[in-house]
């Protein structure tokens, strides 16, 4: 189902659309692959640009939920064991541990086990002697501890995959940069969508027999674009911090009511300590602040006082999109980590759906449900098969893993090639092979849609240095072929120093200021022109040229 | 090994080894005063080679730094080059190219306005002075001559292709072509500074003139990355010029790069034979500020070493040489404890957008000093009467922003000599002997 050129704008049908390229929206589209059933993806900026990219990638045992929501609980364990199961690649098992330290509510710890028990999850109780033992990090003053089967996922990649293999089961498109402008309503439902491309500004019609609103935090304002009011989301702002190397083996909760720096997440090389909460009336503009960094650490270090110490390379701030219940408090904390289905029947639409709240771990959950809806309205008798049908990786697809790259270049039998990120020892044949076939790959593939797609950026310079040599080598493969390119790259490590500065200090500062010499001093991306530079040597010579 | 401890006695002890301390010692060489030498000179390889006085006065770029500067004195009297008279930092920058070029590194001699110098990325970065074997590209810019630049297979983050396309706009006749260098053309990574030696070997040369010869058609001017030999580069450039028959000019590289490279190896072999007692690879642990003399305590390999001067000079740089250290919250000083001007808290330390053109608090931190160039304690006093400071560790400056880093390295030098010289001149007790070991 290919693009025509209209008028000014491009046309593209599909049987289904689907709006928001997180993990709940790829995996809506896989889900409806399975089914045979051709999708079209869009999103307004790229793969996981919300939530699904701005979390600790914490598979969920259900045990943070056990005592306030057994139903989620519950919900986490069954999803967290098919995961396990059809998408190994993209999990670590590492297992999870949560600890109560002195001073922390004995009866919320001692009842621990009990709500456990209830959602199915489980949980043994080990000595504080053998916490440590287990992970040496732990504090002298732990005084209760519970082993749980927590896990960790790689949401880019999950996400990557489920684009990937709705693309080979029904040529499945994804659009990145794609903005929704507003729907064509007519006769009770959807005719068409109109969005523009941000990049090019050109219109975009697509016109679909289904639409389906997965846009996560977003998905409030998708719904009313269509007239429907009733769904209703409350915004809580969550910042973690990345350190420099792995801090525990396992997950490591702090066994108390959820609050600030309660989790340590394992993430290949890295540790993951999160997270804060935050409501906030707006999506744009959600970045971590120096306020939120020093509260994760003060907090972290009665768990893991290591963290005094520690090395961080980068802060992040996600919106978890929480369903607000009618009359519900507005404390992010408490909300329902529950998700719901939207058919907007009730409100006069037959082809439209949302599917909102819920987390990362029950995203296959979540599509089974919106794709059993749109299956059913399509016609289409095919069960769900994304319980038992395992993800399949591919070549351009398996570079956000950390450590595969060094893995890949150290087992590498031609010589020659080089590596661009040495961070993270990302090689040109990965760049390369991201370019030509990745997802996304059908629209140009900048700086910032080859660092979703692969670990570049995600070292310690944080792209300080290695965004450099993958411009350079964009230009070389003639990806890039104006000054634009290099305008990318300043918004590039613009936007990965909103996530350094917060955590610079210490070893890590001179690693900035290095980068600002380069950036600035040398390289002059502070200033460089944003209009073409007209061919006039009166006005070009701001410096007039001196005759040698 | 057996470790034996050293003493070294020199008039001035300068600590730091980037350009700052380098230009101090060169400075006070000239004026006959004995000198030892400490630093770590790691950042000094990050340099580009150019020699840039003061380029973007926060609005635009800068043309003619000198009256740049006087606007500076009235926009920010704390800067330090807002406190040093033109003369003085003429004086200073043609002193110091000129002692690069009798130490075999030829330089521009500086002029009254900026050069645009191109960059790896193919912007334009205007500097006061730069390498003879990169000056031509400024006529070869200027004319917009036909002008053709190779680079390497396998030489990680120099691309042709990238300078030429984002100077296409204003040097339409740059077009770029990539070959093998010699023997380096598996395709396997390729070096800078592993070719820049290869091409001190006449043969090598050879071999990349045959190579680049058949590319040129009617190029008048060929611009490679900066490979061009570490030791004799004005020698190797001369030579590969007259094999092509084109006026030939280099580019800086990323750094840490061989223009970097070429000034410590200079700095590192041509101080010591004139004088200086130069441990290059060591920072100092300890620094005794005592009534008459300043001590310097350090440990190389071969034992602990102790330095008594009369004088002192620090120079010691900012967060990357480690002059300055972050905590969590407060920045502080490294080596003798010194009040640091700085922003409240962490959070007043950068500003939201990276490339804010008003640039970030932290930036500015650093070390104050009195009218003679020494550091002052918390009570706004000298810390010593015979401690001066020089460089970027000073405070209300920001040599990324502004330009300025090799400016305020070498003139704020030249000035912290001068101070450290005249105390000399009325220091009662007899200037102490001067030995070399």
């Amino acid at each position: 189902m290919d693009a025509q050129t209209a008028g000014h704008g491009q046309v593209f049908e599909t049987e289904v659309l689907i709006i928001g390229g997180g993990a709940t929206g790829t995996g809506v589209m896989r889900d409806l692959a399975l089914r045979g059933i051709h999708c079209l993806l869009i999103d307004r900026r790229d793969l996981n640009a919300g939530a699904s990219g701005g979390n600790h990638g914490l598979l969920h045992s259900g045990g943070r939920y056990a005592a306030a929501d057994a139903d989620t609980a519950a919900e986490c364990r069954r999803e967290g064991d098919i995961l396990k199961a059809v998408a190994p690649e993209c999990i670590d098992a590492c297992g999870g541990l949560f600890v109560a330290v002195e001073g922390d509510d004995p009866e919320f710890a001692a009842r621990f086990p009990e709500h456990c028990r209830a959602a199915g999850i489980e949980c043994k109780a080990i000595t504080p002697a053998e916490a440590r033992a287990l992970e040496p990090c732990l504090s002298e003053k732990v005084v209760a501890a519970y082993t749980v089967p927590d896990a960790t996922v790689d949401p880019f990649r999950i996400t990557l995959e489920n684009v990937n293999h709705a693309r080979e089961l029904t040529q499945s498109i994804f659009l990145s940069h794609t903005e929704l402008e507003r729907f064509v309503v007519a006769g009770g439902s959807i005719r068409s969508a109109i969005c523009r491309d941000s990049r090019s500004g050109e219109t975009i019609s697509i016109h679909a027999r289904q639409v389906v609103n997965a846009a996560g935090a977003w998905a409030m304002r998708v719904a009313r674009l269509a007239g429907c009011s009733g769904v209703k989301l409350l915004y809580s702002k969550g910042t973690l911090i990345i350190s420099n190397a792995r801090i525990g083996a396992r997950v490591i909760n702090r066994l108390r009511a959820p609050g600030d720096g309660d989790i340590l997440v394992p993430g290949g090389t890295v540790s993951l300590l999160g997270t804060t909460s935050q409501t906030v009336d707006n999506l744009d503009d959600i970045h971590p602040t120096v306020a939120e960094v020093d509260r994760l650490v003060a907090e972290g270090i009665a768990m893991v006082p290591e963290i005094a110490h520690t090395r961080f390379i980068r802060a992040f701030s996600g919106v978890r999109p929480l369903l607000l219940a009618a009359g519900a408090a507005a404390d992010g904390r408490k909300a329902s980590r529950g998700f719901s289905l939207f058919d907007h029947e009730s409100e006069g639409l037959a082809n439209f759906a949302t599917v909102a709240g819920g987390k990362l771990t029950t995203f296959r959950l979540m599509a089974e449900k919106t794709g059993d809806l749109v299956a059913r309205r399509l016609g289409n008798k095919q069960p769900c098969k994304t319980e038992t049908t395992p993800l399949p990786s591919g070549d351009a697809i398996r570079w956000t893993e950390p450590g595969f790259a060094p893995r890949y270049w150290a087992a590498r039998r031609e010589p020659g090639g080089l590596i661009l990120c040495e961070c993270e020892m990302v090689p040109t044949s990965a760049i390369d092979a991201i370019v030509d076939n990745a997802p996304g790959a059908q629209s140009q593939m900048s700086l910032n849609a080859i660092a979703v797609r692969s670990r570049v950026g995600k070292g310690s310079c944080q792209g300080a240095f290695c965004s450099l040599r993958v411009s350079s080598h964009l230009y070389d493969r003639q990806v890039y072929d104006s000054p634009e390119g290099l305008r990318n790259t300043r918004d590039f490590v613009a936007q990965r120093f909103k996530g350094v500065a917060p955590v610079a200090w210490g070893e890590h500062l001179p690693q900035l200021e290095l980068a600002e010499a380069l950036h600035c001093s040398l390289l002059g991306l502070d200033h460089l022109a944003d209009d073409r530079v007209v061919d006039d040597s009166a006005q070009q010579a701001p410096a007039g040229v001196q005759k040698p | 090994m057996i470790k034996q401890s050293r003493c070294h006695q020199a008039e001035l002890l300068v600590i730091g080894s980037g350009l700052a301390g380098m230009a101090a010692s060169l400075f006070a060489l000239a004026r006959g005063i004995s000198v030892a030498q400490v630093g770590n000179s790691g950042v000094i390889a990050f340099t580009t080679g150019y020699l840039d006085l003061f380029g973007h006065d926060g609005r635009s770029f800068v043309d003619d730094p000198w009256q740049a500067l006087l606007r500076l004195r009235e926009d920010e009297p704390l800067h330090p080059l807002a406190n040093i008279a033109a003369d003085d930092i003429r004086a200073a920058f043609t002193g110091f190219t000129h002692a690069l070029g009798e130490m075999g590194l030829g330089y521009s001699a500086p002029g009254a306005r900026n050069l645009l110098a191109l960059t790896p990325a193919g912007t334009l970065k205007p500097t006061l002075s730069l390498p003879l074997t990169m000056q031509p590209m400024i006529a070869a810019m200027a004319g917009k001559l036909d002008t053709l630049v190779v680079d390497f297979i396998g030489l990680n983050g120099f691309s042709a292709r990238e300078l030429a396309a984002n100077l296409a706009p204003r040097w339409p006749g740059l077009h770029a072509q990539r070959i093998g260098f010699p023997d380096m053309d598996s395709g396997a990574e390729v070096y800078a500074e592993v070719m820049a030696r290869a091409l001190e070997v006449p043969a090598t040369r050879q071999s990349l003139a045959e190579r680049i010869r058949p590319l040129l058609g009617s190029a008048q001017a060929l611009g490679l990355p900066a490979i061009l030999g570490v030791h004799r580069p004005d020698h190797v450039h001369r030579e590969l010029q007259s094999l092509l028959g084109v006026p030939v000019f280099e580019i800086p590289t990323m750094p840490p790069a061989v223009p970097g490279v070429r000034l410590r190896e200079l700095f590192e072999t041509q101080l010591p034979q004139r004088g200086v007692a130069l441990e290059p690879q060591h920072r100092v642990k300890r620094l005794e500020l005592g009534s008459h003399k300043i001590t310097a305590r350090l440990e190389d390999a071969y034992g602990e070493v102790t330095i008594e001067a009369a004088t002192a000079i620090l120079a010691t740089g900012r967060f990357t040489s480690g002059g300055l250290h972050a905590e969590p919250n407060a920045i502080r000083e490294t080596l003798a404890n010194l009040p640091v001007v700085q922003p409240k808290g962490r959070a007043a330390w950068y500003r939201a957008d990276y490339f804010d053109p008003r640039g970030h608090a932290i930036n500015r931190a650093g070390i104050t000093v009195d009218e003679q160039w020494r550091p002052l304690d918390a009570a706004g006093k000298p810390a010593h009467p015979r401690l001066f400071a020089a460089g970027s560790l000073l405070a209300h400056q920001d040599w990324m922003r502004q330009r300025c880093g090799a400016g305020v390295a070498i003139a704020t030098a030249y000035k912290a000599v001068e101070c450290a010289a005249q105390t000399m001149r009325y220091t009662s007790s007899a200037p102490p002997h001067f030995e070399r070991t």
